[in-house]
């Protein structure tokens, strides 16, 4: 529990430091840093949504939009004539 | 934009149409969440998306981006909703990182936990232009014409996006340390 206090508040010692290079003090490797680990959770995140794949409601939705041309404005010309 | 080309649709063919819009529901629906930060009512946009774009495919260029187009008509339908609600709801973005707070199950792991709060802090329109380029994988022009704004907009408001993340998750991860996000953790980890 000790050790792992401690190890938190060396993090917080980091970390902190890490934010100050935003306001322009550091140099850019540390905003690089930021700036990769931002882009690798926003598409974690993203990702994570993506991998569902698609909800049933949505397969059927769009099956019955097919079946059902009429919801659709069609233009009344058949191609195949 | 000029994408009026009337007449098109009697040789459209409904089967490839309907499984392209298939295949942009995934990226759709994490677009939705990022947008409305609620499942539920991001689902129901997608839905009406869909509607809306079957209704008025003779306004859709064969050959052109499928997923740009859909995305567009997404956007459009949030931002009408937004604006109605934004009417009765003063400050908008401060609702939107509350419905955050209410939201923490999704499939969320505990790490995007203190990000995707991060993110609620962005004001929509770079939030938005954030996951168009940074996790859609739009490029700034595409991104550009999906919020029919300007390119340079779209850069800048994706610049103004990174620099206040690295802000709020260089500052919150002092807060995040300790026993508060043990407790999180549990919670979070706890369910299913």
């Amino acid at each position: 529990m000790t050790e792992r206090k401690s190890r938190s508040e060396g993090g917080v010692q980091v970390r902190a430091a890490a934010g100050r290079p935003e306001t322009g003090r550091a140099g850019p490797t540390l905003n690089r840093e930021i700036q990769t680990k931002i882009g690798q959770q926003l598409r974690a995140l993203y990702d994570d949504v993506v991998d569902q794949g698609v909800p049933d409601r949505f397969v059927e939705l769009l099956r019955n939009l097919e079946q059902q041309p009429d919801t659709r404005r069609h233009v009344d010309e058949d191609p195949s004539e | 934009m000029s994408r009026n080309t009337p007449g098109r649709s009697a040789s459209t063919d409904d089967a490839s149409v309907r499984d392209a819009m298939l295949a942009a529901v995934p990226s759709l629906r994490a677009f939705a969440i990022s947008l409305s930060a609620n499942v539920d009512r991001a689902d129901d946009l997608v839905q009406e998306t869909l509607l809306r774009a079957w209704a008025n495919l003779d306004s859709f260029e064969p050959g052109t981006n499928m997923s740009a187009w859909l995305f567009t008509i997404l956007r459009n339908l949030f931002r009408s909703e937004y604006r109605k609600r934004r009417r009765e709801v003063a400050d908008s973005d401060g609702a939107y990182a509350d419905s955050m707070k209410t939201q923490p199950e999704q499939s969320s792991k505990v790490e995007f936990e203190e990000f995707r709060e991060a993110l609620a802090k962005l004001p929509s329109d770079q939030r938005e232009a954030l996951v168009l380029v940074g996790a859609s994988g739009f490029s700034y022009e595409e991104a550009a014409e999906i919020c029919g704004c300007a390119v340079g907009t779209i850069k800048s408001r994706v610049n103004r996006a990174r620099t206040r993340l690295a802000e709020l998750l260089a500052i919150e991860s002092i807060e995040d340390l300790g026993p508060d996000r043990e407790l999180r953790a549990v919670f979070t980890g706890g369910g299913s």
